[in-house]
C-alpha cells in the first residue's frame, strides 16, 4: 500500500511538470495552430539560467523571476522571427521550423552556458515527508503546487478577463475574432510569452529534482506533446490529465514492471487511445464541412 | 517538340549527379560521404511517396530503418540468413508491420498522427535499446558484411569498401527513384495525390482513401528498412540510435527542405542535410546553432523547399 | 424501382436537428432538384446521400440495396457521383489529371504493376488519359488540359468537378449548386450541359439557388425548409404551392420562382 502510495506521488510530481509542458503546447496551438516543439527548450532555459544566475550571486527568487523573463523573450522572439513569417505553410512545414528551433536554442544554450550538467539547492531542504509510509521530497510539494497555481491562474485568466476572453475568440475562430477587433498578432505574442513562461516556471521548480543540462529539451517536448495529444490538443483540461496520466503511467510501470519500459507504457497507452479516441479525451471531433 | 518527362529528367540529373561527384572527391572518404547520401536518398524517396504523393506525415519512421537495420544483424546469427536475405527479410518485416500499424493509425490525421507515429518509432527504439541480450542494447553490435568485396577480390577485382558501396547504394537509389517516379503517373500514384489534396473528393470519386494511405505508407516503410539494411551492412556494425528520433526527424527534414513533391528535390534535401554536418563538424560548438537556423530559414523563406522554389524562380524570369 | 430512394433521412448536429426525416425517390434518367433557402438543409441531405454524413435514422436504398451509410467510394462503386458546394478540386494536379483521378474504378490494378510500370499500368493509364480528354471536351475545358487545376477560373473549376464526376461512370449524378458563382453565360453553359447529361441517360440530383434554372430543368422538384420536405412536384405546381411561396416569401427565390414561369 505504501508502495503504491510512493508510486502514485513520484508519478504526480512528474506529471505535474508533463502537464505544464503541455499546457505550453496547447496555448500556442490554440492561438496559432501551431505544434511547438521548441517547448521542452523553455522548460531548460528556466533551469539553466537561473543556475548561472545562482552562480553569479544573485539571489534564488529574482534569479527564478529574471529566468523565465529570459525565456519570455526568447519565446516572444521566436513568434516574431520564425513563426510568423511562415503564417499558412503546412503542418509539416512548421513542425520543420519548430524543430529547427529547438536545435538552434539548444545549440545556442551550449555555447551560452556549457554542456555539464546542473542543479540548484530545493527551496525548502531535502528532508522528505512521511506519509502513510511513502515519503515525499518537499520540493515535490512545491512542483505539485506550482502546477496547481498555473492551472488556478489560467482558468481565471481564461474566464474573468476580457484579455483571455480575446484569447479564447481567437482560439475558436481567428477571422471572427479579427472583425470584432482582437489584435490576433497581439494574441499569438502573448501565447508564445505565455506558453515559455510557464516551461520556464516549470524548469525552475523541477531542476532540483530532476537536474538540468542544454539537452533535456526534446525528451520533454515529446511527453509534453504525447501528454497534450492524450488529453485533446488544444484542451487545457485535457492537458492536465493527459500530463499527469503520461507521469503516472511511467511511474507505475517503473515501479512494478520495468523502468526500462516506462517510455514504452506511455506511449503504448497513447497509442491505445487514439486508436478509440482519434481526437484525444476531451477532443472535440470535427465534421467536415463540404 | 515535347519536352523531356519529368520522370526522365529526374533519372538523368540523377546518373549525371552519381557519375560525375566522383570526378570532385579529393579522396576515397567521400565516396563513403556518397555511398550515405544515396542510402538516405532512398529512405527520403520513401517518404516523398508517403509525405509528397499522400500526404501523410510520420515522425517514426527510423523504427522501419531499425527493423531493416537490425534484421541484418540478427538475421545471419540467428536464422544464418545470408545478409542480402536478411534485407529482404527486413523489408517484408517492416512492410508487413506497417501494415499493421498503418490500419488503425493512419485513421488519425495532422497532430494525431503525428503523435502515434511518433510514439511507434520510440517503442522501436526503446525495444532495441531494451533487449540487450538479443540487441547489446545502447552499445550496438557487429553486423556481418555483404561479402561482395571478398567476392570481387577473389574474382581478380581489388576494390575500396567505401567505392564499392558508393556504387552499390547508388543503384539501389536509382532503382528506389525509378519505382517511385514510375508510380506517380500510374493510377495508383493519381489516387494517393488526390487523397492529398481532398480526401472526400478522392473518396466520392471511388478511391479507397483508407487502403491508399496504407499502401503509401507500406511502401515509404519498406524504402526506410532497405535503407536502414544497407547502413547496417555498410558500417558492418548497428546501434539503436538507427531507430530514434532525432533520425526519423533527420529523415522528414531532408524530404521537407529539398521539396516533399518531388523525388530529385528529396535527393537533394538528403545530400544537403548528409554532407552539411561533415562541413559543420569543422564548426565544433557551432554545429546546432547553424542547423537549426538553416532548418529554419529554409522553411521560413522557402516553405515548398528548396527545389521547387528554386525551380519557380527561375521559370518566373523573364526570358 | 426508383434509383435512388430515400425514406426518413435525417440528422441532427449537438442536439440541433439539420434534417427531420425525408422522402423522395429520383428514376432513372431524372433531372429532380432540391430547393430551400439557406440553411433547409440541402446540402446535408446531400452529404448523407454520398456516404459522407452518418444519419441518425432513415434509409437510402440505391437500385433496391439498402446503401445507408455506405462509404463513398463504395457507394461511386455501385454509380453514385458528386460535385461540392464549396469546390473539392486536386489543385496540386493538373486539368487532366484530375479528371484521369475521377476515373479510378475503371483504371486501378495491382500496386506493384504501378510501381514496375507495366504494360498493363501503362495501358490503363493511356486508356484513362483518352477517357478524360473527351469528357474534358465535353465539358469545354480540352485547352490547357496540361496546366495546374488552380490555374483555372472559378466557373471552368465547376466544370472541370463535372468531367471529374462523369469520369467515374455514374448512374445518378448529385450536383451541389453547379451554377453558384458563376455569370450568365457560364450558368448558361452548365445549363446546357446538364441537359446534354441528362440525354445520356443519367439521372440528376440537383441542388441550385438559380431559380430560372432549376424550374427550367427539372422534371421533379422537391422544397426544403428547416430540414423537412415542405412540397414536391412537377415545377409548376411547386411554384404554385402556397407553402413554398410562404417559405421563400420576401426572398428573392420565390419572386424568382413565380417569374421563371412567366
Amino acid at each position: 500500500m505504501s508502495e503504491l502510495l510512493q508510486f502514485l506521488l513520484s508519478g504526480i510530481t512528474v506529471g505535474a511538470v508533463y502537464a505544464l509542458v503541455a499546457l505550453g503546447f496547447t496555448i500556442i496551438f490554440n492561438a496559432s495552430g501551431v505544434i511547438n516543439f521548441a517547448q521542452g527548450e523553455f522548460v531548460m532555459l528556466g533551469g539553466m539560467s537561473t543556475v548561472f544566475l545562482l552562480d553569479a550571486g544573485v539571489p534564488m527568487l529574482p534569479a527564478a523571476v529574471a529566468a523565465i523573463a529570459i525565456a519570455c523573450a526568447v519565446g516572444i522572439a521566436l513568434n516574431k522571427l520564425a513563426i510568423q513569417p511562415a503564417r499558412g505553410a503546412s503542418v509539416v512545414t512548421l513542425i520543420i521550423i519548430t524543430i529547427g528551433a529547438s536545435i538552434f536554442l539548444r545549440g545556442a544554450a551550449q555555447i551560452v552556458f556549457d554542456k555539464q550538467i546542473h542543479r540548484f539547492e530545493s527551496f525548502s531542504g531535502d528532508e522528505p515527508f512521511v506519509i502513510g509510509g511513502a515519503t515525499i521530497l518537499p520540493q515535490s510539494l512545491w512542483v505539485m503546487a506550482g502546477a496547481v497555481a498555473v492551472f488556478a491562474g489560467l482558468y481565471l485568466f481564461f474566464t474573468r478577463s476580457l484579455l483571455g476572453k480575446a484569447v479564447l475568440a481567437t482560439a475558436n475562430n481567428p477571422l471572427a475574432a479579427r472583425l470584432v477587433g482582437v489584435n490576433t498578432n497581439f494574441v499569438m505574442t502573448l501565447s508564445f510569452a505565455m506558453s515559455a513562461a510557464i516551461g520556464a516556471f516549470a524548469g525552475v521548480l523541477v531542476t532540483p529534482i530532476t537536474l538540468t543540462s542544454y539537452d533535456i529539451g526534446i525528451a520533454l517536448a515529446l511527453k509534453g506533446f504525447a501528454a497534450a495529444v492524450l488529453g485533446g490538443m488544444g484542451n487545457p483540461f485535457g492537458a492536465l490529465v493527459g500530463g499527469l496520466l503520461v507521469g503516472l503511467i511511467e511511474a507505475m510501470t517503473a515501479g512494478y514492471i520495468s523502468s526500462a519500459y516506462k517510455d514504452a507504457a506511455a506511449f503504448i497507452v497513447i497509442l491505445a487511445v487514439l486508436f478509440v479516441m482519434p481526437h484525444g479525451i476531451f477532443g472535440r471531433a470535427t465534421v467536415e464541412r463540404v | 517538340m515535347r519536352t523531356l518527362s519529368p520522370k526522365y529528367a529526374t533519372l538523368i540529373a540523377l546518373i549525371a549527379l552519381i557519375a560525375l561527384a566522383p570526378l570532385f572527391f579529393p579522396s576515397t572518404f567521400y565516396y563513403r560521404i556518397g555511398a550515405l547520401i544515396f542510402i538516405n536518398g532512398l529512405a527520403v524517396i520513401g517518404l516523398v511517396v508517403l509525405i509528397g504523393y499522400a500526404g501523410q506525415i510520420s515522425l517514426g519512421h527510423a523504427g522501419f530503418a531499425g527493423i531493416g537495420a537490425y534484421a541484418c544483424a540478427l538475421g545471419p546469427i540467428h536464422l544464418g540468413l545470408a545478409p542480402v536475405l536478411s534485407l529482404v527479410l527486413g523489408a517484408v518485416l517492416s512492410g508487413a508491420i506497417a501494415w499493421l500499424v498503418g490500419r488503425p493509425i493512419l485513421r488519425l490525421r495532422g497532430h494525431y498522427l503525428a503523435v502515434a507515429t511518433l510514439g511507434f518509432g520510440i517503442l522501436i527504439y526503446i525495444v532495441l535499446n531494451n533487449e540487450a541480450q538479443l540487441t547489446g542494447g545502447p552499445d550496438g553490435m557487429p553486423v556481418e558484411g555483404l561479402g561482395l568485396r571478398g567476392l570481387l577480390e577473389s574474382a581478380g577485382f581489388a576494390v575500396k569498401a567505401s567505392k564499392l558501396w558508393y556504387w552499390l547504394a547508388a543503384l539501389v537509389m536509382l532503382a528506389g527513384a525509378l519505382l517511385a517516379l514510375n508510380l506517380h503517373d500510374s493510377p495508383t500514384g493519381r489516387a494517393l495525390r488526390s487523397l492529398h489534396d481532398s480526401e472526400v473528393a478522392a473518396h466520392t470519386v471511388g478511391i479507397d482513401v483508407a487502403r491508399y494511405k496504407l499502401t503509401a505508407f507500406v511502401i515509404s516503410a519498406v524504402y526506410a528498412s532497405v535503407a536502414g539494411s544497407q547502413i547496417a551492412l555498410m558500417n558492418e556494425f548497428v546501434s539503436p540510435d538507427i531507430a530514434g528520433f532525432l533520425h526519423s526527424i533527420e529523415l522528414l527534414t531532408m524530404t521537407v527542405l529539398g521539396g516533399a513533391a518531388m523525388v530529385f528535390g528529396a535527393v537533394i534535401g538528403a545530400t544537403i542535410l548528409t554532407a552539411l554536418p561533415q562541413v559543420l563538424t569543422a564548426l565544433q560548438d557551432f554545429e546546432h546553432i547553424v542547423l537549426g537556423l538553416i532548418m529554419m530559414l529554409v522553411m521560413i523563406f522557402m516553405p515548398e523547399g528548396l527545389v521547387p522554389s528554386l525551380a519557380r524562380l527561375v521559370r518566373r524570369r523573364p526570358r | 424501382m426508383s434509383l435512388l430512394s430515400v425514406t426518413g433521412l435525417g440528422i441532427g448536429f449537438g442536439g440541433l436537428t439539420a434534417v427531420g426525416k425525408v422522402d423522395f425517390s429520383v428514376e432513372p434518367g431524372e433531372i429532380v432538384s432540391l430547393i430551400g433557402p439557406n440553411g433547409a438543409g440541402k446540402t446535408t441531405l446531400f452529404n448523407m446521400i454520398s456516404g459522407l454524413y452518418l444519419p441518425d435514422r432513415g434509409r437510402v436504398t440505391l437500385d433496391g440495396e439498402d446503401v445507408t451509410a455506405m462509404a463513398p467510394h463504395r457507394l461511386a462503386a455501385r454509380g453514385l457521383s458528386r460535385t461540392f458546394q464549396n469546390l473539392q478540386v486536386f489543385l496540386r494536379m493538373t486539368v487532366l489529371e484530375n479528371v484521369m483521378a475521377g476515373r479510378h474504378l475503371a483504371e486501378r490494378g495491382p500496386i506493384l504493376a504501378d510501381l514496375l510500370a507495366l504494360p498493363g499500368s501503362r495501358r490503363r493509364s493511356r486508356a484513362t488519359e483518352a477517357a478524360a480528354r473527351k469528357l474534358l471536351a465535353r465539358v469545354g475545358l480540352e485547352r490547357g488540359a496540361e496546366r495546374d487545376a488552380s490555374e483555372l477560373p472559378y466557373g471552368a473549376l465547376k466544370r472541370l468537378e463535372i468531367a471529374r464526376a462523369l469520369a467515374s461512370g455514374p448512374r445518378l449524378l448529385l450536383l451541389d449548386e453547379p451554377a453558384a458563382g458563376c455569370n450568365a453565360v457560364e450558368t448558361g453553359e452548365v445549363d446546357q450541359l446538364i441537359a446534354r447529361i441528362a440525354g445520356e441517360g443519367i439521372a440528376i440530383l440537383l441542388v441550385e439557388h438559380d431559380m430560372k434554372l432549376v424550374m427550367k430543368i427539372s422534371n421533379h422538384i422537391i422544397v426544403l425548409d428547416h430540414g423537412e420536405k415542405i412540397a414536391e412536384g412537377a415545377p409548376g405546381e411547386v411554384a404554385r404551392n402556397p407553402k413554398v411561396i410562404e417559405a421563400y416569401l420576401g426572398s428573392q427565390g420565390g419572386k424568382e420562382a413565380a417569374g421563371a414561369l412567366d
